[in-house]
């Protein structure tokens, strides 16, 4: 039972990261290669915090993600002021996600690649379910709001965004600055719930995973990305039984997705649509 | 202020080079506040390149755009459309995979003020803002003929009303100058006349000025004037439909030898 729990939690707390990488990807339609740095981030300041200074755990969640936030900036200010092209920005990120990897292997309050060990384990099933439901509920009025109209916009056409009168930059910088502080407050959850953080738990592998359950769930989608993170992370632990064989599996699912969905189990839709009837008339041709 | 003293739109000067292509050079025309002014031109003669400069897509190498007389070229676009100029595009560009109300809704959010706290929370404040603009977006919707298509993905529209969606979205950033790049192309004589009629309609409605680049001569010389002839990214022409019709550099350049068949 504690077994299931555990893979529950943690299933969960990627769903936060893949869900503020889906308003990032899915939404706004930059690729991001190095997430799992903020991730990272938001562990580290968070464990901090209550490990050398026990600041209480909520206070140290929301310095986590909030740091996650401001390092995004760092990144975000100049790659998206010079308008780069979104494979050119994946690549200047991934570059960015594994230098800070290696900021967190060289400096002394992390405790270097031995990683921190001995942090308190105050990540629960109700704590982790609040997280999520709060985030799926901001995630949701974040995308109706007068911002996710913009990111949607430039998404799907940022010349016609701007002469939308869409500022451009600014609402690219938002929108990673938002996934962010969503991937920080998933990483301050993974540290208090693993008690160990280590900076190989935060490199291109698993910016890479959460990149691929953002696609293989769905590009503007919420509830997509949340089932395929889900699955990702349910199904190796199940298949624990045959060994060998369970990357091989998480591979073909992968694959049989690419060719059977290639938008995604839900791309472009919810999850609720489906329970909607379609109301929608028919097109009529003008006389 | 008597539209005759101050343009509302003016070009001076404009020039546009792309590396060692001269698209547009020193071009300059005015537009008068409640006009119907029509660009044409043959293929490649400048005219997107215009709007593009206009709408701030491209710097121009020299030159001015002065809008109620304020310089504006080279500005940020979305800023340009705030002082209140919108466009079409000659390729639709919609948001496809939107319904057509959220097409509207896109620029009619970003004219208004929100607190950012209150939209992330959902607060009823933001969700009374959000059904006015819903119900101001139906309504724009509306005066296009497009209210029975709201909620139908934009780019399962017919050609035709994805056109009159990218008006309809276009009027939603409330301009004064709206410019259409050829809000025709691809219509039957059917849909090109009802779109002339459309044209005039919205200025009347929303009292804007227009501008359009069209190759359908018909609409032009029906519901222009005056209209500015373009050539080799120079100015050509300028007058009322008869007069450029007469000229006997447009018609050497642009109507062929139409005139000895009159």
């Amino acid at each position: 039972m504690d077994y299931i729990l555990s893979i529950v939690v943690l299933a969960c707390i990627n769903m936060i990261a893949v869900l503020g990488l889906s308003i990032f990807t899915g939404f706004t339609g930059l690729f991001s290669l190095g997430h799992a740095a903020f991730v990272g981030v938001g562990a580290y300041t968070s464990a901090i915090l209550t490990y050398y200074y026990s600041v209480p755990f909520p206070f140290a969640l929301a310095a986590g993600a909030a740091a996650a936030g401001v390092v995004s900036l760092v990144i975000g200010i100049p790659t998206l002021r010079a308008k780069l092209r979104s494979d050119y920005f994946a690549i200047a990120i991934l570059g960015f996600g594994e230098a800070l990897r290696v900021i967190l292997e060289n400096l002394d309050i992390t405790n270097g690649a031995r990683g921190l060990p001995g942090i308190d384990s105050f990540t629960t099933l109700p704590v982790v379910l609040i997280c999520l439901a709060g985030g799926v509920l901001v995630a949701r009025n974040f995308l109706r709001s007068r911002w996710g109209v913009a990111c949607i916009a430039i998404r799907e056409d940022p010349i016609a965004a701007e002469m939308a009168g869409v500022r451009l930059f600014r609402t690219r910088l938002l929108s990673l600055v938002v996934s962010a502080v969503y991937c920080g407050l998933s990483g301050g959850l993974l540290a208090h719930f693993l008690s160990f953080i280590q900076p190989v738990m935060f490199t291109l592998l698993q910016s890479t995973q959460l990149l691929a359950a953002v696609i293989a769930g769905g590009m503007g989608s919420i509830s997509g990305p949340l089932i395929a993170s889900f699955v990702f992370i349910a199904l190796p632990e199940a298949l624990r039984v045959a060994q060998m064989w369970r990357l091989v599996a998480y591979g073909l699912l992968l694959v049989l997705i690419m060719v059977y969905r290639p938008q995604g189990l839900m791309g472009y839709s919810e999850l609720s649509s489906l329970f909607r009837r379609k109301k929608a008339e028919p097109v009529r041709r003008q006389p | 202020m008597t539209t005759m003293e101050r343009p509302l739109f003016s070009v001076k000067g404009l020039t546009k080079y792309f590396d060692g292509i001269r698209a547009v050079d020193s071009f300059s025309f005015d537009v008068t506040e409640g006009s119907i002014t029509g660009i044409i031109g043959p293929n490649g003669a400048g005219k997107t390149t215009v709007f593009n400069i206009v709408t701030g897509i491209y710097r121009p190498t020299c030159g001015e755009v002065l809008f109620r007389g304020e310089n504006i070229s080279g500005q940020r676009p979305d800023r340009i459309v705030r002082k209140g100029i919108a466009r079409t595009f000659q390729n639709i560009r919609l948001f496809n995979r939107r319904s057509c109300l959220d097409n509207v809704i896109t620029p009619l959010f970003q004219r208004e003020r929100c607190g950012f706290l209150g939209s992330l929370l959902g607060t009823p404040g933001a969700r009374k803002m959000e059904r006015d603009l819903y119900e101001r977006a139906f309504g724009l919707l509306k005066d296009l003929g497009l209210e029975k298509f709201a909620s139908m993905q934009a780019n399962t529209l017919p050609y035709g009303l994805q056109r009159k969606l990218e008006i309809a979205r276009a009027l939603a950033t409330d301009p004064a100058l709206l410019l259409l790049d050829e809000p025709a192309a691809g219509m039957n004589p059917e849909e090109t006349r009802s779109l002339a009629n459309l044209i005039a309609e919205v200025r009347e409605k929303f009292k804007v000025t227009i501008l359009l680049i069209e190759h359908h001569m018909d609409l032009v010389m029906n519901i222009c004037s005056p209209i500015v002839v373009m050539n080799f990214g120079t100015l050509l022409a300028r007058g009322t439909p008869d007069e450029v019709r007469e000229n006997p550099d447009v018609v050497a350049a642009y109507l062929g030898n139409r005139k000895e068949r009159k």
